[in-house]
């Protein structure tokens, strides 16, 4: 059975302001409050409000027969939280439905998969949490910014323990392979590739207000007869685009929300169904392995990274950004601040903003006039951030040092708890020496504790010297202060 | 196809963009072999190249004299005394009343831009009728506001189509306070055009919508470069480390802009000392531009080297980093071209023709200096937009060739010269994709 995998990108980068290089280390605030508020409820109410609903009611009207993904960026949820709270009860609805799966991805929609990995990881990691905090659900399943994916990334995708992963299914990577199978990692099988079928997304995503395509209009039975024809075994449709398609690429007069809506009723009688990418992973094994050497992404006719990464410029800001100097500070650093605004310069947006390539459609450039425009704008902001960065710590600091002071400082908060659960415990034993008959039961309750300390003793002692300090806690603290005591042991 | 050109430079005497445009035209119309072009101007050096024809207006009679061939056949410069005999056999009307005529019958011209110029204007369209009435040629073309008389005159005693060619129009000289006489004298020839070929869109504009004349007459043909010569190539810059140049070039008058560049400069420099600023150019604000400077606390950093003559035009691009034209109104402006093909990034004002046909420079109005000194900063400051203005400013530039432009040309020509009598040519369409 044909089964269609449909996706969502929910993305808006935060646009930053016109900052003149005059305004480095003076002013810190780098954002369009204005543009933000005006992109996002634009979209809000032309694109994303119509389309949850319609979802909703698809959901509803087809005895939940139709199941969709969203994957949603961090910096655009702090956007829509400030902006367009509304959209966050819609999303919550569609959650409830069960009909609908949340991806994860970087939460800066940022680079950094290319850029550095513990960034990479601590990031995803961050937008999982949020997701969960939101919509109440874990995402098993990975999409990154712009779909870029090589094999590395796909490695350390599927060592932050992610079941499957949305890759473009270029021309280049495939070859005379079919994008309707699943496929695995080739450095790691652990990990499942779903495949977006560019040729069928585009057709919604991009024709279908066309007039001059020759296969304009495009109805819904047309539409699910080209992926009902599709040869015997080709199973899996990914059909992967941004929410904005619906309603703003393509206006809502080119009735597109009616097209969605005619898909589930229509698929039903062809023998199409819809579902989640997990339920597409659950039901269907790789065929193989699939090695993509170099990264490719969604963008432009030549899906690679040329048009973030394609000239001396953006390569330029690129290398600065993730500088590893910089990303070791920053990820060192506790303060929010710099944490949001690290967030917010990392956007692919910011990227392709400085493009010189030409792609045939016009470039969009938010608030910049030009390519070189938003790359003087970009670097002076960065050049701000980056001075702010570096003035936290003296710059005789080493990374390495760095982090072993967070990390000490991190396990001294741990050993306190430890203590103060041991003094808790030792004051409940002075009690129960009072009444002893009860001791047994109350032994119970903090052996786990016990054993904590136990285990912490020798690491306490151990403090003045670096690596066992680090190591010991380590193991059993969370993911966040594991990386840095990893790269130190690697050096 | 014969072409009588009017014309008021050509190098190797430079004054300014006139004499290299006019240079590019005529050249990129000589390569295409078919086309014969005489070109007449005031006062030829003689040390013109040769691959076209060229007429010395000051040696041509508007009165009969009766002079000897041998007396006379070694002071031409330009034309011949075989050309001087033909012209007298074609005199119109009795001019002896005029101031200055010499034993030869001819009226001299002091050449360049003299006090007294609008009799040279009025002596050259006089001179023109007699050129129009000895010479065979297909059409007239006519560069700048100083040529048109002479290019209405032969057009009048010919009735060969006239084709004017605009450099510049008062509106970019003047800021918009226009003087009467040169508006009268732009207009005139314009209305008498068959068609009129605008260095660039901007100018087009300022030609209909000012001048009132019908848009499917005026066509843009911008101007383009000439390939470096080897001795210019070889030129090695001489930098400091540590220091950044950035250099405005052309004359410091009105129409550049200057003091919105020294403004910027003002910006830059309360940020970075280690940048100078190079006023290259002389003209009537410099004395105005230097107090300013001064009272700002900069003239140190800021240099005022004079005006560059040839080859140090060139060196000026070549130990530059940046290039500034913040020009109020540049109908073209040839110069960020220039500093492209040495290799040195460009910022130009959004009110300059060039950057119709440019991508790779830094567009910014003129009056906004926030804009423009975070560019100048930004090119100083960060390597890779200086390198990729650099390489591939010289790759565009590289394909903005006279060659193209003359095809472009030709291509009116050929409108103009088998069109019916009442029939309007459609230039645009013609050079659309050329």
């Amino acid at each position: 059975m044909k089964t269609i995998c449909l996706y969502f990108e929910i993305h808006q980068p935060i646009h930053l302001k016109r900052y003149r290089f005059f305004d480095i280390g003076t002013d810190h605030y780098y954002y369009d409050d204005y543009e933000n508020e005006r992109v996002i409820t634009e979209l809000f109410e032309k694109s994303y409000r119509p389309a949850l609903q319609t979802m909703l009611d698809m959901i509803a009207e087809n005895d939940k027969a139709f199941k969709v993904a969203f994957s949603i960026s961090g910096v655009s949820l702090e956007l829509i939280e400030q902006y367009a709270p509304e959209m966050l009860d819609l999303l919550g609805r569609l959650a409830a439905t069960g009909c609908v799966e949340f991806l994860a991805e970087p939460y800066s929609h940022g680079l950094s998969s290319l850029g550095n990995t513990e960034n990479f990881v601590a990031e995803t990691k961050r937008q999982a949490k949020k997701i969960k905090l939101l919509f109440g659900q874990n995402p098993k399943v990975f999409r990154n910014s712009s779909l870029i994916y090589n094999d590395e990334i796909g490695a350390t995708v599927a060592d932050m323990g992610f079941k499957g992963m949305m890759v473009e299914g270029a021309k280049h990577i495939l070859g005379w392979k079919s994008p309707h199978y699943i496929y695995s990692c080739a450095q790691d099988s652990r990990l499942s590739l779903i495949l977006r079928d560019y040729k069928l997304s585009d057709d919604i995503g991009l024709r279908f207000n066309d007039a001059s395509w020759s296969e304009y209009p495009l109805m819904a039975d047309k539409w699910l007869g080209w992926v009902s024809s599709l040869p015997e075994g080709e199973n899996v449709v990914g059909i992967m685009m941004e929410l904005a398609a619906l309603g703003y690429y393509q206006p809502l007069s080119s009735h597109i929300l009616d097209f969605l809506r005619a898909l589930p009723k229509l698929a039903k009688q062809m023998g199409v169904q819809f579902a989640t990418p997990s339920e597409v992973l659950a039901k269907n094994k790789p065929v193989g392995p699939l090695e993509v050497t170099y990264p490719v992404s969604w963008n432009d006719e030549e899906r690679d990274t040329s048009s973030m990464l394609g000239n001396g410029m953006q390569r330029e800001a690129f290398n600065k950004l993730y500088d590893e100097n910089i990303v070791g500070r920053i990820l060192a650093s506790r303060d929010r601040r710099i944490q949001q605004d690290w967030d917010r310069l990392q956007a692919t947006e910011n990227f392709r903003f400085m493009t010189t390539k030409n792609n045939g459609m016009g470039n969009y450039r938010g608030i910049y006039d030009s390519e070189y425009d938003a790359f003087t704008n970009y670097m002076n902001i960065l050049g701000d951030f980056l001075k702010r960065v570096k003035d936290m710590f003296p710059d005789s600091v080493e990374n390495d040092e760095l982090n072993s002071l967070y990390t000490q400082i991190a396990n001294m908060g741990e050993e306190l708890n430890v203590k103060d659960n041991e003094i808790s415990r030792l004051r409940a034993r002075l009690k129960q020496l009072g009444s002893p008959e009860e001791e047994p039961k109350v032994e119970e309750t903090p052996a786990p504790a016990k054993e904590a300390p136990a285990k912490k003793e020798p690491a306490k002692k151990a403090e003045p010297k670096k690596a066992p300090a680090k190591k010991e806690p380590a193991k059993k603290a969370e993911p966040k202060k594991k990386a840095p005591a990893k790269k130190a042991k690697a050096k | 196809m014969k072409v009588l050109m009017f014309g008021w430079e050509f190098p190797p005497k430079i004054y300014g963009g006139l004499a290299v445009a006019s240079y590019g035209i005529t050249k990129g119309l000589s390569l295409q072999g078919d086309v014969e072009t005489t070109f007449c101007m005031p006062k030829p050096t003689g040390q013109e190249e040769g691959f076209l024809k060229i007429v010395n207006m000051s040696q041509v009679p508007v009165v009969w004299r009766d002079v000897w061939y041998d007396n006379i056949k070694d002071r031409f410069v330009g034309h011949t005394a075989e050309d001087y005999y033909r012209f007298r056999d074609h005199l119109y009307a009795d001019f002896n009343y005029l101031q200055g005529l010499d034993d030869m019958g001819c009226i001299g011209f002091a050449g360049g831009y003299p006090g007294n110029l609008h009799e040279e204007i009025n002596n050259f369209s006089i001179i023109a009728g007699v050129l129009a009435r000895s010479e065979q040629f297909d059409l007239i073309h006519a560069h700048d506001w100083l040529t048109y008389p002479a290019g209405v005159h032969a057009k009048i005693v010919s009735g060969k189509p006239l084709c004017i060619h605009v450099h510049a129009t008062d509106f970019d000289r003047s800021r918009g306070k226009v003087n009467p006489t040169v508006y009268s004298i732009e207009k005139n020839g314009m209305d008498h055009a068959d068609c009129i070929m605008c260095v660039s869109e901007l100018t087009r504009q300022t030609v209909i919508n000012q001048y009132h004349q019908d848009p499917r007459k005026c066509v843009a043909m911008h101007n383009a470069v000439y390939p470096l010569s080897e001795e210019i190539q070889s030129i090695v810059p001489n930098k400091k480390k540590g220091e950044k140049v950035v250099t405005y070039l052309g004359r410091i008058t009105m129409q550049k802009g200057p003091e919105y560049f020294l403004e910027a400069a003002k910006r830059v420099l309360e940020r970075s000392r280690n940048i100078r600023f190079c006023f290259a150019g002389s003209g009537d604000m410099m004395s105005a531009m230097i107090e300013l400077a001064a009272s700002y606390g900069i003239a140190d950093r800021c240099h005022f080297p004079g005006f560059q003559r040839g080859k140090q035009v060139y060196e000026c691009y070549k130990n530059s980093d940046v290039f500034v034209m913040p020009s109020v109104s540049e109908p073209f402006g040839i110069a960020p071209l220039e500093a492209m093909q040495c290799g040195c990034p460009s910022i130009i004002s959004k009110q300059s023709g060039c950057g119709e046909i440019l991508k790779n420079v830094i567009k910014v109005d003129y009056w906004d200096i926030d804009a423009m000194a975070d560019a100048i900063y930004s090119i100083c400051q960060y390597d890779a937009l200086h390198n990729y203005l650099a390489e591939e400013g010289i790759k565009e530039v590289d394909q903005i060739t006279w060659e193209k432009v003359g095809l472009r040309i030709r291509e009116c020509y050929n409108q103009l010269t088998s069109r019916g009598w009442f029939d309007n040519g459609d230039y645009l369409n013609a050079v659309k994709n050329i």
